[in-house]
């Protein structure tokens, strides 16, 4: 080691680069795009176009910063100050930080009369043609335009010209409207389109400040992943149709949950206010699903607020009608028809969209009852390479852990279907699930002396139920999943469960112990605490512990 | 190629237009063979890649297409091991106001661009190589096509020409009509079927990452000719030609208000500003004075007739002085105008006398690159229709006090913050006009309304009838 480099006390080890942000070095992992470091050491650099899990088209020029390298000797090392460090000699003309990534001795400025200069005048240039209608804008409130002025703009205008006239209001496809005169051409939409979703459906046309975002003619922007768009659009020109003029989005209380709709698990935001869900929006989780999800999964909310939302336990009478009764006695009356028969005449058809508290309560059901027939049914669908699964269930790890399903979920689900039909089975408990979905005819269902079914909307089991116990929905509830990759994750109540409708975990505890097989568990902790005991894969978690990424049980369920 | 064609200038040295408007001449291969055609081409192919190289390198040659870029330096970023494919790009997309002298050779002369061409792609080693011609120019493509199948023909392209061992194929590929395709990234996306959207530098340096992702070498049509004489004189006598720095000959575009404006082709350096327009161009047209001088196609910064520029000149002890040259007196060359605030550019010398306005003249400018700009980054997007939409004002009479100030300010937030040139090509002219001819901007601006107009409605006050074109 020579001399000159012995004394350069700050060489870092390997995969460590020393770069100066803002007057003070420090040193970051190599391959660390400039901006992240800048931000992370120094002060937030705002960008539109800029986004981590897309390419960089450097299109915007908001994150432009000053750029030094070391000072070069005649010896064509660096210089070093008195401080060990080279000296920096700055490049005159700001840089995009958000293409390149931090090399070594590089020394970077994100403040100065410069970098003013050029995020105002940035910022002055992307509203002159912007329409400001902020009071109807969908995205106010979450407008980077808006934050940024406050931040980095100046309130005076000084455009007196006309501004550029665009399409509004254009239908995009079936889940997207367009305000061209809102967009600001930062291409993010475009990029996720083609980069994620590989389906290259949107461009430019037009050219200059008559640059329009567009779809092909004839052809819609339809893919399953469409509405990521809205979330990437740093301004109110992609609006969500489901979701735009329904509600102010400050007023929206904020609970981080997961998607059900399939094995993936993505982690989502439940945006609700007075109990009531007016959107879902993906979470990052870089294990799960990046920052995006399918757009079946975002919407797939709106049943739970269907008008035909089940919220009146029912129960058979001797004389064969049906009436509305309190949810406890609804239980006790299923409690009591169940007694009524054998194990063998009783199935259970449960779901592997339960929670793993409630299938681990299933489990116990099923053993109080001393039950043989039971399993989930099994969703099989095709996956996309994206984010949907090949398992349209989202808990079918918990099905297994819990003992509600086997190694092959849904293969008795055709025997118990056929012993129903034939006769053999003739109490059936469906908890979650439409028998008739499964096979079951109508006819022998309305014969069944004893349905008890667990359900939120109605269908032909819910119709043929002796007992009908309302539930809750995946936005209304606590617990937790495994998805399909075998990372357990946390599922929060965004909104109440409708009056008259119960918790299934304790529509469930209380049908145990209304067959004399349960012990008091008062709180969702504490059944979470008794599944660990029964299913190892979980013993040292609770559900605080899950936290909002989830935890890797891979190793642990193979095991 | 009339009888009434214009006879070269005494003082021109006709190098690349030697054979432009030449009595007799025509594009057919056998003419030019006849005039000792290929033998260039002959000789490049019997030396090393790296000798083409060193010679041109030698020559001091500088790129013609507008920023004068070491074509020698240009090459050398290719690497002799390279593995990738390396690709040679033409670049006939000449667009700049102003400019017209790539058409003439692709017109009159292709075999000499194709020469030059085969030579430079031998020196680069690229197997594949593209001719990009403007939408603009359909005559000029079937030219080329037709130049290109006569070449095949007689074994200057394709497989192992002139038994050399080197394979060359080249094809035409043509513009639609945008200016932003002569940007060398944005014509490579262009060529790979893509808008022509500039590419970022860093990481997309066309001899890094090109066409294809691989390296790529792109030179003007009148740069790539050069290397033809180059091979034939040797890279030092090249040199002679010019001045230092400014070696061999410079094509000049003279277009405005001069008495005979055209082409025309010097010894780089070799005339003046006043030469030039009053020499050779015959001065102003009867009754009037020159006013302002455009030197390098439209983007390049305004000159003042009437202007004594402080150039900084090396002394004969090492030391910088300053030395005071009226316009007249401006040598035409790289260095020359780049030290009098403007550029050579693309050669594009546009005369304006004392019977324009200036606000009309950068107006006309703006709605150029306004109507160019791609609109990829913020900046040239936004900022060049805003400076057009003012200096529409202006022209209409409904300027307001700010207007100059904002066009400059508007300007100076474009200039060095945009992905490719065209936002410094969109803000130098208003930047020059404006610190030019500041009394002709503030007239137009003090016009009529007053300086507490706030809203277009103010501006566009309704009892004015007057229409804006946007």
């Amino acid at each position: 080691m020579t001399p000159a480099s012995a004394d350069t006390a700050t060489i870092a080890p390997p995969a460590l680069v020393n770069i100066q942000v803002d007057g003070r070095w420090v040193q970051v992992p190599k391959g660390t795009r400039v901006i992240e470091a800048v931000s992370e050491h120094g002060t937030f650099v705002p960008h539109y176009c800029y986004h981590p899990k897309l390419s960089s088209p450097g299109n915007c020029r908001m994150c432009l910063i000053e750029f030094g390298s070391p000072k070069m000797g005649p010896d064509r090392k660096p210089i070093l100050g008195a401080d060990g460090h080279p000296e920096t000699s700055w490049i005159p003309r700001p840089q995009i930080c958000c293409s390149t990534d931090v090399a070594e001795g590089m020394a970077y400025r994100s403040h100065s009369p410069l970098i003013d200069e050029c995020r105002k005048g940035v910022m002055e240039f992307l509203l002159i043609n912007h329409p400001l209608d902020c009071t109807i804008c969908d995205q106010a409130g979450e407008c980077h335009l808006q934050e940024y002025s406050v931040e980095f703009g100046q309130a005076d205008s000084r455009f007196l010209e006309e501004k550029v006239k665009k399409p509004k209001k254009v239908d995009l496809g079936p889940r997207i409207v367009l305000d061209d005169e809102r967009c600001i051409m930062c291409s993010r939409c475009i990029r996720f389109t083609q980069e994620i979703a590989h389906d290259d459906a949107l461009g430019f046309t037009e050219r200059g400040s008559h640059t329009v975002l567009t779809a092909f003619p004839g052809r819609p922007f339809a893919n399953n992943y469409t509405l990521n768009t809205v979330d990437l659009c740093p301004v109110g020109a992609l609006t969500s149709k489901d979701f735009r003029f329904k509600m102010r989005v400050w007023f929206l209380k904020q609970t981080s949950s997961i998607c059900t709709s399939c094995g993936t698990g993505c982690n989502t935001t439940i945006g609700s206010r007075e109990d009531k869900v007016f959107r879902q929006t993906p979470r990052e989780n870089n294990e799960v699903n990046s920052e995006w999800m399918c757009d079946h999964g975002r919407l797939n909310f709106h049943f739970l607020q269907d008008e035909n939302r089940l919220i009146q336990p029912l129960a058979r009478q001797s004389d064969g009608s049906r009436k509305a009764v309190a949810m406890k006695r609804a239980v006790e009356e299923a409690a009591a028809q169940l007694r009524q028969f054998k194990p063998d005449e009783i199935a259970v058809i449960a779901s592997a969209r339960m929670t793993n508290e409630e299938l681990y309560l299933a489990g116990k059901l099923i053993r109080t009852l001393g039950v043989t027939m039971f399993d989930v049914v099994a969703r099989p669908q095709t996956a996309d390479g994206i984010l949907v699964s090949a398992d349209g269930n989202p808990n079918t790890h918990g099905a297994r852990l819990m003992k509600v399903a086997s190694d092959d979920p849904g293969r008795y689900i055709p025997i118990i279907v056929r012993k129903v039909n034939d006769g053999g089975i003739r109490a059936l408990v469906c908890l979650g699930e439409d028998a008739a979905a499964c096979g079951v005819t109508h006819e022998v269902l309305a014969t069944l002396p004893c349905v008890i079914s667990l359900a939120v909307l109605p269908n032909a089991t819910t119709r043929a139920a002796t007992v009908l116990l309302p539930g809750a929905g995946f936005t209304e509830k606590r617990g937790s999943m495994i998805n399909v990759k075998g990372r357990l994750q946390r599922l929060n109540r965004a909104v109440e469960i409708p009056e008259g409708a119960g918790d299934d975990w304790e529509i469930l505890r209380d049908l145990i112990a209304a067959l004399g097989g349960g012990n008091g568990i008062y709180t969702i902790e504490e059944l979470f605490k008794q599944a660990a005991v029964d299913a190892p894969a979980l013993a040292g978690l609770s559900l605080s512990k899950i936290g909002d990424l989830g935890v890797d049980l891979k190793d642990k369920l193979t095991a | 190629m009339s009888s009434t064609v214009k006879q070269p200038h005494p003082r021109e040295r006709r190098l690349i237009f030697k054979n432009i408007d030449r009595p007799g001449w025509s594009t057919d291969i056998s003419a030019f063979l006849a005039d000792g055609g290929y033998e260039d081409l002959k000789k490049g192919l019997s030396m090393s890649r790296a000798d083409v190289i060193t010679e041109v390198k030698t020559s001091q040659l500088r790129g013609r297409g507008g920023a004068g870029f070491g074509c020698g330096m240009k090459w050398g970023f290719i690497r002799p091991d390279e593995k990738k494919p390396v690709y040679l790009i033409c670049n006939a997309d000449e667009s700049e106001p102003g400019t017209f002298k790539d058409r003439y050779i692709l017109h009159q002369d292709p075999h000499q661009l194709l020469e030059g061409m085969i030579l430079s792609c031998f020196a680069v080693n690229a197997r594949l190589a593209y001719i990009y011609i403007r939408g603009e120019f359909p005559q000029a493509a079937k030219i080329v096509e037709r130049a290109l199948a006569e070449a095949r023909q007689h074994g200057f392209l394709g497989q192992n020409i002139l038994g050399s061992g080197f394979d060359l194929e080249i094809y035409v590929h043509r513009g639609a009509g945008a200016y932003i395709c002569g940007e060398e990234t944005g014509l490579i996306e262009s060529l790979e079927g893509k808008r022509a959207y500039p590419r970022i530098k860093p990481p997309y340096f066309p001899a890094v990452l090109g066409l294809y992702q691989c390296p790529t070498i792109v030179n003007n049509v009148e740069t790539l000719c050069n290397v033809k004489h180059i091979v034939r004189m040797g890279g030092a006598e090249f040199a002679k030609i010019g001045r230092p720095n400014n070696t061999g000959t410079r094509l000049l575009c003279v277009s405005g208000d001069v008495r005979r404006p055209g082409y025309f082709e010097f010894d780089c350096g070799g005339i003046t500003m006043g030469e030039l327009l009053y020499d050779i161009c015959g001065g102003p047209k009867e009754g009037r004075k020159f006013k302002a001088i455009i030197p390098g196609g439209s983007s390049a910064k305004v000159m003042r007739a009437d202007e004594v520029y402080k150039i900084k000149v090396k002394q004969p002890d090492g030391s910088m002085g300053e030395k005071q040259i009226a316009f007249n007196d401006v040598i035409i060359d790289f260095d020359n105008l780049a030290a009098a605030g403007t550029m050579a550019g693309s050669g594009g010398v546009i005369v304006m006398d004392d019977t324009r306005d200036m606000v009309w003249a950068l107006n006309n400018i703006n709605a150029f690159y306004a109507h160019e700009s791609c609109g990829q980054c913020t900046p040239c997007r936004e900022g060049s229709l805003w400076m057009q939409k003012i200096t529409d004002r202006m022209v209409a009479g409904i300027g307001v006090d700010q207007d100059p100030k904002t066009l400059v300010t508007v300007a100076n937030n474009i200039a060095g913050r945009t992905i490719c040139a065209l936002g410094e090509a969109c803000a130098w002219p208003t930047q020059s006009f404006i610190d030019k001819f500041p009394e002709e901007f503030a007239a137009h601006a003090q016009n009529h309304v007053p300086h507490s107009a706030r809203t277009a409605a103010d501006v566009l006050a309704p009892d004015r009838a007057v229409s804006l074109s946007h």
